[in-house]
């Protein structure tokens, strides 16, 4: 008994350091050497060095000059994330989605049966970087009017930043929204203090 | 649903079909110590972790003292990791001041990643430092699965042998699974997500000043690492909150994918393993296919259910062609979460790309019935071990039927091994209907329950289901969640802690003790009587079993819950 304990207690020991630490300390050195940028959370910075944000975490834009990100459950706060937890039949879920509805139909000026589904729900993460092409392109004339510049250019750089699915299958066409935004900052200037990617 | 969507589910499947196969054959290596191509590398680390246990290689013990090694193993384990989240606002590595752990959430998180489950009743980036994350949360996800993997070896090992007493070294197996299996798989998963953009580093979280000029708190954290063996290890605990629907968890359809594929290939390739080890190839092809028979029509139906989107979306009048998005990532889509979503419920594996409680009514039922089944591929090792529960049970049926004694690979089952079989099928039923019912009982005798308690995040049959999904989650040690359920309480706390554990050591340790009592009997050899197992016939005898037995338990609460709200909506 007392040699099962005395196994018991040396195993966990080990193996909290081959696991707890070796291990670590590899994928932490894979990742300073081979990728630093993701390993640090590929962070977008500004020309003087401050972060601007993560290219993988949303961050909120209320502007009509940016594209808008997907609702989300927890406001961008991306030191608590979450999704909403709302089940399909809830009657809370119906008036959000109702409300979210009337907002963007106003924003954009859009009948309801245009808007795609995520712009009216709330992401898993609460940060979903993403957004479908459609649901930006519904964004555009807007995008161009704040801006004082021609649909056809906005759209332009738009159709650049759609990302396809991997081979053509897995995943779904993506628009990054902080990255398409930096890069409208940088094609017809920024509203607030220059960014740079 | 489109048909990249379809393809792209096929090809995930398929895929990690086929890579079982040669998995299963290396695994089977390992578990019988013959040489492997990684030796090089890995049999050093092996040998010093048996030397500092004073082990040697070719040890080997009867049930009762590997038993007593698991149990020992997992008790010292279950105190540190108590130990560490209780104080880990004074150890290093906590960037962020994360607070220590009250003792009644301590006892679930503790009991929670010992038995494999990772239920979490905290909040990755706010409950726990990067030295939890680190040392309890990852090292426990290793030497737990692996845990589950030795079990499952020593029982293979019973099945496969006549008039045998001794089933290998608890040490020997709960090691080299992990050295040789876990950790290498690991470290190739680990450095894809990291490439892919999954965060690797000990600085805490980043202050940002969003372009429209707020601020914005960015958790980071040693998360590659985590991410890989919470997959590997059919465990499922996350560094952050939404797991792997957070961008930093999942950045990419590739790492979706292979994320997929590492929920399910260790789980389908200890198939395989069995039918090497016991010379069975053409058993473990039935077994296989039977499990593949019962997971293929869950995902179709969750698939479909998922595309066809949201009912609050679409009373708002809204077109859903990509199908219901809340609580969904973009990049990753309906149809792949809806894949994942039956795939870790299936493997008892817990993560998830998407929000469960979000999930179509369907799709939601889907989630609960793999649990209640909790066999199809099933936890690493575990799950397969409870295969073997519904195998004997479906020789003895098979055997009443046509009259003739139940044989399993040429050894009687007699009452005895029925009456464990017995013990292990009906324990899950009741700890999961026992545990619904007294939630339900606690709420309707509160007065004011939506105040005072805050349990449901949903009114009606889904805040049954939220309360019902949690002990089925806890029972098959899945860790999933209807996550809208407030349930860091006492009651909650202790109740599916409790669960866990139940859940966790009985479904190891009675099919142990029915395989020894297999194992020590002589093994007849096939003739034309035989029953035989390695048929189609015996196959969808063995379907049937585990749908009828499994399943029927649970259809009254599954009407109460998932389907009353399906039919309401």
């Amino acid at each position: 008994m007392l040699l099962e304990l005395f196994r018991a207690v040396v195993f966990s020991a080990a193996t909290l350091l081959l696991f707890g630490g070796a291990y670590h300390g590899l994928l932490w050195g894979i990742g300073r050497v081979a990728f630093p940028a993701q390993a640090e959370g590929s962070l977008i910075r500004r020309a003087d060095g401050t972060v601007v944000g993560s290219r993988l975490i949303a961050q909120r834009f209320t502007r009509d000059v940016y594209v808008h990100p997907r609702p989300s459950a927890v406001d961008y706060d991306a030191s608590s994330s979450g999704g909403s937890n709302y089940a399909t039949s809830s009657p809370d879920q119906r008036k959000l989605v109702r409300d979210r509805l009337a907002e963007v139909q106003a924003r954009e000026r859009v009948a309801a049966a245009d808007v795609p589904s995520e712009l009216v729900t709330a992401s898993g993460s609460g940060l979903d970087p993403h957004l479908s092409p459609d649901a930006v392109l519904l964004q555009v004339p807007r995008l161009a009017r704040a801006r004082g510049v021609s649909a056809e250019r906005v759209r332009a750089i738009v159709q650049a930043h759609v990302e396809p699915p991997l081979l053509g299958l897995f995943g779904q066409p993506r628009v990054n929204v902080l990255v398409l935004n930096l890069a409208l900052d940088d094609a017809f200037g920024s509203p607030a203090p220059s960014p740079r990617p | 649903m489109t048909t990249a969507d379809l393809a792209a589910v096929t090809l995930t499947l398929g895929i990690t079909v086929l890579t079982s196969v040669p998995l299963g054959r290396y695994m089977a290596r390992v578990f019988q110590g013959q040489p492997t191509w990684l030796d090089p590398v890995v049999l050093p680390i092996e040998r010093a972790i048996l030397r500092l246990v004073r082990v040697a290689a070719d040890d080997s013990q009867d049930w009762r003292g590997y038993a007593r090694s698991l149990l020992i193993s997992n008790a010292v384990m279950w105190i540190v990791a108590w130990t560490i989240v209780t104080c880990q606002a004074w150890l290093p590595l906590n960037p962020d001041g994360i607070a220590n752990m009250t003792p009644a959430l301590a006892f679930n998180t503790a009991s929670s990643f010992v038995t494999n489950t990772n239920l979490q009743h905290y909040s990755g980036e706010t409950g726990l430092s990067t030295f939890a994350q680190m040392f309890m949360v990852t090292f426990l996800q290793f030497v737990t699965a692996a845990s589950g993997m030795a079990a499952l070896a020593a029982v293979i090992r019973a099945l496969g042998g006549s008039r045998l007493t001794r089933l290998g070294h608890f040490y020997v197996d709960v090691t080299r699974a992990s050295v040789r299996i876990l950790l290498p798989l690991s470290l190739a998963v680990g450095t894809i997500a990291l490439w892919q953009g999954t965060p690797m580093t000990l600085g805490g979280a980043v202050h940002a000043t969003t372009l429209e000029g707020t601020p914005q708190i960015i958790a980071r954290g040693m998360v590659a690492a985590e991410v890989a063996i919470k997959q590997l290890g059919t465990n499922g605990g996350g560094y952050f909150g939404p797991n792997s629907a957070h961008p930093f968890e999942n950045p990419t359809p590739l790492t979706n994918l292979v994320q997929t594929w590492a929920i399910a290939v260790v789980p389908m390739g200890m198939v395989w393993t069995l039918g090497v080890m016991i010379g069975r190839r053409r058993l473990a092809a039935v077994l296989f296919s039977t499990l593949l028979a019962l997971f293929v029509p869950l995902a179709g139906i969750a698939i479909w259910s998922e595309a066809q989107g949201s009912s609050a979306v679409a009373a708002a009048g809204l077109a859903q062609p990509a199908g219901s998005l809340e609580g969904k990532e973009i990049r990753v889509g309906t149809a792949m979460s809806a894949l994942w979503a039956t795939t870790t419920t299936a493997t008892s594996n817990g993560s998830v790309n998407a929000m469960h409680d979000s999930l179509t009514p369907l799709a939601g039922l889907v989630a609960l019935t793999n649990m209640w089944l909790n066999t199809i591929f099933g936890g690493v090792g575990v799950g397969f071990i409870g295969l073997l529960i519904y195998v004997v049970v479906a020789v003895f049926v098979a055997g009443m039927m046509i009259g003739r004694t139940p044989e399993l690979l040429g050894k009687k089952v007699e009452p005895y091994e029925m009456q464990l079989a017995s013990l292990t099928l009906l324990l899950h039923p009741l700890l999961i209907l026992a545990g619904t019912a007294i939630a339900c009982v606690v709420w309707t005798s509160t007065a004011d329950p939506s105040t005072a308690l805050a349990w449901l995040k949903n009114p009606g049959p889904h805040g049954f289901s939220e309360m019902l999904y949690e002990f089925t989650s806890a029972a098959a040690n899945n860790g999933s969640g209807f996550e809208g359920l407030g349930d860091n309480t006492a009651f909650w706390n202790v109740s599916t802690g409790l669960v866990m554990l139940i859940g966790r050591y009985v479904p190891i340790l009675a099919p142990l003790a029915l395989a020894a009592s297999l194992a020590a009997k002589p093994a007849a050899p096939d003739s034309p009587g035989t029953l035989g197992t390695d048929t189609a016939t015996f196959g969808a005898t063995l379907w049937a079993v585990v749908v009828i037995l499994g399943l029927l338990m649970f259809l009254p609460v599954a009407v109460l819950g998932p389907i009353a709200e399906h039919l309401m909506s």
